[in-house]
């Protein structure tokens, strides 16, 4: 939009709503603002400050991301925007909107810190080790078993349902 | 030396010890022994990739307060030889067998959890932060490796001798984790190092803890390896620096 020789860019609100429509790019059901990691969005002089912090330190979709969002904005008018990294306070999974926490679940991705129950289980010899049971997202059933504590993802765990014999992911809580 | 070329190279010291050991479990890529661990070996190595890549962003900030320019994270990477190499004998140590590469990591998350513990308290607020991040990825590293030891250790009698005999020939190079040089030792009195020989108590007990669960024995006291601080490296450092750099150094500074 301009008016006469002069550039209307977005506003800042305006930004905030395109930035909640980009999908995070390895799991598209949920936006990178409703995954926590847009930490600030500032006008500094002419440009536009987009202040972004990491799920974790080698999650190699950061760099797409930034490019993503640099898209965006170029394509809204923005002339020039920076983008910014950073670390403190640590990303931490509370930072998920909870309106994206059931869709997580019909994406087949179980949400952090939802444990259905804890089961105790003998690991060796007389030794016994209280662990979290997550429910499988499909049928429900908490005849569940973690596969490993990594997944497709840095922030996922791979489980197996016995019940209902599909694998899914458990986004762990961090 | 400046402070903040004793900073530097401190920011080596953790820079270098992540790359290495995440260059080794990028080896596994594609050789894990099942489809599960593949992942999480390559998911750890990642983690450690992007600590690497932090302390290294933050060494090259430090470089250019003192030298005439700062280095870039892919020429720290790339562009040193193995001397210039400041990463712990540990890190380097080949994958060998499964038991093998389970026993360097467990030692290593060990320490490396209560060394980031540790450093989320620098005075340096880069360091801390760069630390607070890394400890809490490093918090499933350990729960893993320390899982996989008790499953060799306390599974078949095939896995005990080789968990075992991989828990005893690393051993020697656990020392060097608990060592502070003229160059730590300042950075401690300044609140910015971590106290590396004050973690020793606590990777004792927790590492004799899981080993008893695991029914290994744990390594008597014997003689520490020591060097990687000084750049005095094994004969390990150089392939894997021949391999990992062998791109860069033919066609400098090439992209894709």
């Amino acid at each position: 939009m301009s008016v006469g020789d002069r550039v209307l860019e977005p506003t800042l609100d305006a930004i905030w709503e395109m930035l909640a429509a980009i999908p995070d790019p390895e799991i598209p059901v949920i936006s990178i603002v409703e995954l926590g990691i847009v930490r600030n969005v500032a006008r500094e002089g002419g440009d536009v400050v987009v202040t972004v912090t990491p799920t974790y330190s080698g999650c190699p979709a950061t760099e797409m991301i930034a490019a993503d969002i640099r898209r965006t904005l170029t394509e809204a008018g923005v002339q020039h925007c920076r983008m910014e990294t950073q670390l403190s306070p640590a990303w931490t999974t509370d930072w998920i909107v909870p309106a994206a926490r059931e869709r997580l679940r019909n994406y087949g991705i179980v949400p952090p810190g939802e444990r259905a129950t804890t089961r105790t289980i003998d690991i060796s010899g007389l030794r016994k080790r209280e662990v979290e049971i997550v429910a499988c997202p499909r049928c429900g059933s908490t005849r569940t078993q973690e596969l490993s504590r990594f997944g497709s993802t840095p922030c996922k765990a791979q489980y197996r349902c016995e019940d209902c014999r599909e694998p899914f992911d458990y986004f762990k809580p961090h | 030396m400046t402070s903040d070329a004793l900073l530097f190279d401190y920011l080596l010291r953790l820079a270098d010890s992540d790359l290495i050991l995440a260059q080794h479990l990028g080896e596994w890529i594609g050789h894990g022994p099942v489809l599960e661990e593949d992942i999480a070996l390559t998911n750890v190595g990642l983690d450690l990739l992007g600590q690497a890549r932090l302390w290294f962003g933050y060494a090259g900030e430090v470089e250019a307060r003192f030298a005439s320019r700062g280095r870039s994270e892919d020429e720290l990477a790339f562009l040193r030889d193995a001397s210039a190499y400041r990463n712990l004998l540990l890190a380097e140590q080949p994958n060998g067998n499964y038991a093998q590469t389970i026993a360097r990591q467990f030692y290593f998350d060990v320490w490396h959890q209560l060394l980031l513990a540790q450093l989320a308290h620098s005075r340096d607020a880069r360091v801390a932060e760069i630390a607070a991040k890394g400890w809490k990825e490093v918090r499933y590293h350990v729960e893993r490796s320390a899982a996989w030891v008790i499953r060799l250790g306390d599974g078949t009698g095939e896995s005990h001798a080789k968990i075992q005999s991989a828990i005893d020939d690393l051993w020697m190079y656990t020392g060097e984790m608990f060592e502070a040089d003229a160059t730590e030792r300042t950075l401690i009195a300044e609140g910015i190092a971590c106290d590396a020989p004050a973690l020793a108590a606590a990777w004792h007990e927790q590492v004799g803890a899981v080993l008893e669960q695991a029914t290994l024995i744990t390594p008597a006291l014997a003689w520490m390896q020591s060097g990687g601080r000084r750049g005095v490296h094994t004969e390990h450092l150089g392939h894997l620096l021949a391999e990992m750099q062998s791109l860069q150094r033919a066609y400098p500074g090439v992209r894709w």
